[in-house]
């Protein structure tokens, strides 16, 4: 498992977790390379099925920001 | 400045405005010995003018805004320190060119005796700041403390990891700038290291490679260290034509040759209608200077209102290309920010891979994607190729998508076809340790992009009216300022008070730093607003509810007991600040310990009692620069040396001691610095390991003190100690609630962009002024009261103005369930009954103006039936397919 890369999709609120991915930025913080970003304009627009899908694919995760 | 070399036909710099080619006369072969011309024979566009010449135009203008800047100081004037000699001893600002992506080593950084990458490097503070001895500039220039920080950590990014050892030779670290010190701590926590000396020598090292400094450390041992290269952080000073131009405007300037104004009017030059600002009339931060830009907006706007508009012209765009019907074309362009996303990713190898995917019919690759001329590019390459579809692989959305949009838009495209993968904020510089990873993470944000791109469509804005009328909560000076700029710009202004009389803080002070008596300026002020005929003043006044957006707000206000409603366009929160409790050195248990404010209270009401004392104490960052508030105060410094120097002319006999960690008198402030040592004021410097000890034992308070040049202790007989008390936000959570604006981690109001929107906020149409956005003294909060109102009328000036097309739409789907109704927080969703014959069909319907584009509906909707426009489920799901395919 040492070499275990879980892909994981994440859903950014564009007001406040994505704002604060883009601070991180700014603050050169440095986090592991798995996460793919995509942009929501709430954390409560991602539709569950959204969630299951992604998962169903193949994701090893799902993070919800916001 | 003379690092590398430029062609005769050159642009200045890649920011240049017009970004244009232009003749440097000085080397042009043809103006200097008669012959070449080879540049006229190849330029296709015959753009060469060999005889155009300097010429003069006339103007009718109403108001002058002097923004001239600054020029460098030249360190060739201090022979200590071997500027031109030394090759390894270059300024600041040719730093900064050696670091950039775009200088003469394209980003890497080298020195310049040798090329070689330097790995032990010294910053000199003060270089021709605060030096009355080698020139006379007394002042501080405020900026280069951060500048050299700056300097330092970006060094330590550029070359992480073999042994960097950076030094930084100072005399006080001034970090007293918005979230400053938090980057000061950050640099202390990286190993920078800080030694409190002013170097008196520098000679060349062996071969001129290097350099050796030559300084007394703070045990009065003289020391020298080699270092591979020295950096003087220099000052600023007013430009060399400085005089020339005040003489032409017939403005006064300062014994420093900056414009004179006053800390009341902080951009009012002396003239009337001629308006200085930015370092023009003091060093200052890109912060301030862009706050003072606005300042001077409205002081101009303010004398010319009734001819707003008059000269104004709009921008048209071309008739925009129907795309509906046309298979995707899409076009991606990969910005390497410089050296900021390719050091880390392999932006080649992303452009390649972007060229693979489906549907991608052009890419690129270019070092600045939002310069002027690859804006221009991208303009030319979506009617050359027919685009219909841009990604831009660059930096965030949140700041720079309306910037592509606009390019789409002269284009003839729809804005809302472009679509950013973000490979610079949430990839290149958060995973600058492993480029591989990144570069696979940007191919996939990129593919991401494109899937969703496919599904982007032509999206239209909605227009609602503006209510041309402006709420201002809070009314110190920062609100009735605010106020006062607005109404006297033509514009209906309601001011909210929470306490029975205007004026908050300003009551409590007796002069700004500029000496001026703050009472009879604050009476006037509070005079004009109560009397201005287009400000309604509502005291003892709780702001109950916010509703709306920008353009169209609405209010409930309590006052006495009754509710008012209040509709408005814009709003300023000037919330305000107040002078914390301290919780330590005896205050609160011996009444001869006080704050500042209780000083001067006393200081006014019983100055015998002063004149009778014989020792004063002041202990400088109580409650500031801790760790339960890790930022500086900014105004506590020079209230301490005003306050000392007050004293010292009442009686000057009296013994007074400043226990302080770093001397933040900041800009010109820095002369009452001066003139308290001068009066004979004793400094001494303690550190938070050595904080002072207050005793009261038989009736005497006694402070204790590591004097850190003596090595000793310090015994202080005080009859009074004043404290330094921290500045902190007023805490009005609810209001900071109710307009749904972010603060930071220390209860300041956060501004939409720390530098470049400096008095915004995030949410649109609401700015800030005064100690609720960062603490700061009189003159500061007065720019930028004036600023935000200026930033209002932008605004307001319009009668009506464009909403945000990200909204909720109804779909053929909807079977009017209305799962959705009841989520919406902002109750934009209503269902609808419609009859066709004997059947009943229900829908829901969406209100634009109130949707906020959240998608709680689409995410509730069990069949489709409702989205969000740009973030459709088809999009959203575009991009998981694309990334886990």
């Amino acid at each position: 498992m040492n070499d275990f890369e879980p892909v994981i999709v994440g859903f950014l609120c564009n007001w406040c977790a994505y704002a604060g991915g883009d601070l991180a930025g700014v603050s050169r913080l440095q986090y592991p390379p798995n996460m793919r970003p995509i942009r929501v304009m709430c954390s409560g627009m991602v539709h569950p099925e959204l969630i299951t899908k992604a998962l169903l694919k193949g994701a090893d995760g799902v993070l919800v920001m916001g | 400045m003379g690092l590398g070399k430029h062609k005769a036909a050159y642009i200045k710099y890649g920011q240049a405005v017009p970004l244009k080619y232009a003749i440097d006369a000085a080397h042009c072969l043809y103006l200097t010995r008669g012959k070449c011309r080879a540049c006229e024979k190849f330029c296709p566009t015959g753009a060469i003018n060999f005889q155009d010449t300097d010429k003069t135009f006339t103007l009718d203008v109403g108001a002058v805004i002097v923004a001239a800047g600054f020029d460098g100081f030249d360190p060739t004037r201090l022979d200590t320190y071997g500027y031109g000699r030394i090759r390894d001893v270059v300024t600041g600002l040719e730093y900064e060119r050696l670091l950039a992506s775009n200088g003469p080593h394209l980003g890497h950084l080298v020195r310049p005796s040798d090329e070689e990458e330097p790995r032990k490097i010294a910053w000199i503070q003060c270089v021709g700041s605060r030096n009355i001895h080698q020139c006379s500039n007394a002042y501080c220039s405020s900026v280069c403390c951060m500048y050299a920080l700056k300097q330092a950590m970006v060094t330590a990014e550029h070359c992480s990891g073999n042994g960097l050892e950076q030094a930084v030779f100072y005399m006080d670290m001034r970090t007293h700038g918005k979230d400053f010190e938090r980057y000061l701590m950050n640099a202390q926590e990286r190993g920078l290291r800080f030694v409190r000396a002013r170097p008196h020598t520098i000679e060349p090292g062996p071969d001129n490679k290097g350099a050796v400094i030559q300084y007394v450390d703070d045990d009065g041992r003289p020391a020298t260290e080699s270092f591979d290269l020295v950096v003087l952080s220099i000052g600023l000073e007013a430009p060399k034509d400085a005089q020339t131009l005040a003489a032409a405007l017939g403005i006064e300037l300062t014994p420093h040759r900056f414009a004179r104004t006053s800390g009341f009017d902080p951009v009012t030059a002396t003239r009337p209608g001629i308006y200085a600002t930015g370092a023009f009339h003091g060093p200052k931060a890109i912060p301030h200077a862009v706050t003072e830009a606005s300042t001077a907006a409205a002081e101009a706007a303010r004398s010319l209102w009734s001819a707003r508009g008059r000269l104004a012209r709009t921008k048209t765009y071309p008739q925009e290309h129907d795309v509906a019907c046309e298979t995707p074309k899409i076009g991606v362009f990969v910005c390497s920010c410089g050296i900021n996303i390719a050091n880390t990713v392999d932006v080649k190898a992303v452009a390649d891979y972007a060229r693979t995917l489906p549907h991608v019919a052009h890419v690129e690759n270019n070092l600045f994607t939002c310069s002027a001329d690859t804006q221009n590019l991208i303009a030319q390459k979506i009617k050359e190729l027919g685009l219909n579809r841009i990604v831009v692989a660059a930096c965030t959305p949140r700041t720079h998508e309306t910037l592509f949009q606009d390019t789409l838009r002269e284009a003839g495209l729809n804005p809302f076809l472009v679509e950013m993968a973000n490979i610079r904020n949430q990839n290149a510089w958060v995973h600058q340790q492993d480029p591989e990873k990144a570069t696979e993470k940007a191919k996939d944000q990129v593919r991401m992009a494109v899937a969703k791109a496919m599904f982007n469509e032509p999206l239209r804005r909605l227009k609602v009216n503006v209510i041309q009328r402006a709420l201002v909560v809070g009314g110190g000076v920062a609100g009735m300022n605010a106020a006062l700029y607005l109404a006297d710009q033509g514009f209906e202004v309601v001011l909210l008070e929470r306490e029975s009389r205007l004026g908050g803080n300003a009551w409590n002070l007796l002069e700004n730093d500029q000496g001026e008596p703050v009472r009879p300026m604050l009476e006037g002020l509070i005079r004009h607003v109560e009397t201005h005929p287009r400000i309604t003043v509502l005291k003892s006044a709780r702001l109950k509810t916010v509703d709306g957006s920008v353009g169209s707000f609405r209010s409930l206000v309590e006052v006495n007991g009754t509710e008012r409603e209040i509709l408005y366009g814009a709003a300023v929160l000037a919330l305000g600040g107040r002078e914390a409790r301290p919780d330590e050195y005896l205050y609160g248990r011996d009444e001869r310990v006080m704050t500042h404010l209780q000083w001067d209270a006393l200081l006014e009401r019983e100055p015998e009692r002063i004149r009778r004392a014989r020792s004063v104490v002041f202990i400088q960052c109580v409650g500031s620069r801790e760790p339960k508030r890790p930022y500086c105060s900014r105004v506590c410094c020079t209230h301490t040396v005003k306050s000392a120097i007050r004293m010292k002319t009442l009686n000057p006999d009296l013994d007074i001691y400043v226990l302080y960690r770093d001397m933040r008198t900041y800009g010109m402030r820095e002369e009452l610095y001066q003139k308290a040592r001068a009066l004979g004021v004793l400094f001494v410097r303690y550190t938070l390991e050595t904080k002072p000890q207050v005793t009261a034992e038989n009736g005497r308070l006694q402070v204790n003190v590591l004097d850190p040049i003596l090595g000793r202790t310090l015994r202080i007989p005080a009859d009074f100690l004043v404290l330094a008390a921290a500045v902190e936000p007023n805490a009005a959570p609810e209001v900071v609630e109710l307009f749904k604006c972010g603060v930071n981690a220390d209860g300041f109001l956060t501004e939409a962009h720390p530098k470049l929107r400096p008095v915004d906020l995030s949410v649109d149409g609401l700015f800030v002024a005064g100690l609720c956005h960062y603490p700061k003294p009189v003159d500061e909060t007065i720019a930028q009261a004036r600023a935000a109102a200026s930033r209002v009328a932008v605004v307001l000036s319009k009668e009506e103005m464009e909403l945000d097309a990200i909204k909720s739409y109804v779909t053929e789907k909807c079977d009017g369930c209305a799962l959705c109704v009841d989520v919406c927080p902002y109750r934009a969703i209503r269902l609808e009954e419609s009859r066709d014959g004997s059947t009943v069909r229900k829908r829901i319907r969406t209100e634009p103006s109130l949707c906020k584009g959240c998608g709680l509906c689409e995410a509730t909707c069990p069949k489709g039936g409702v989205l969000v426009h740009g973030f459709t489920l088809t999009q959203l799901e575009a991009q998981i397919d694309a990334l886990l395919a």
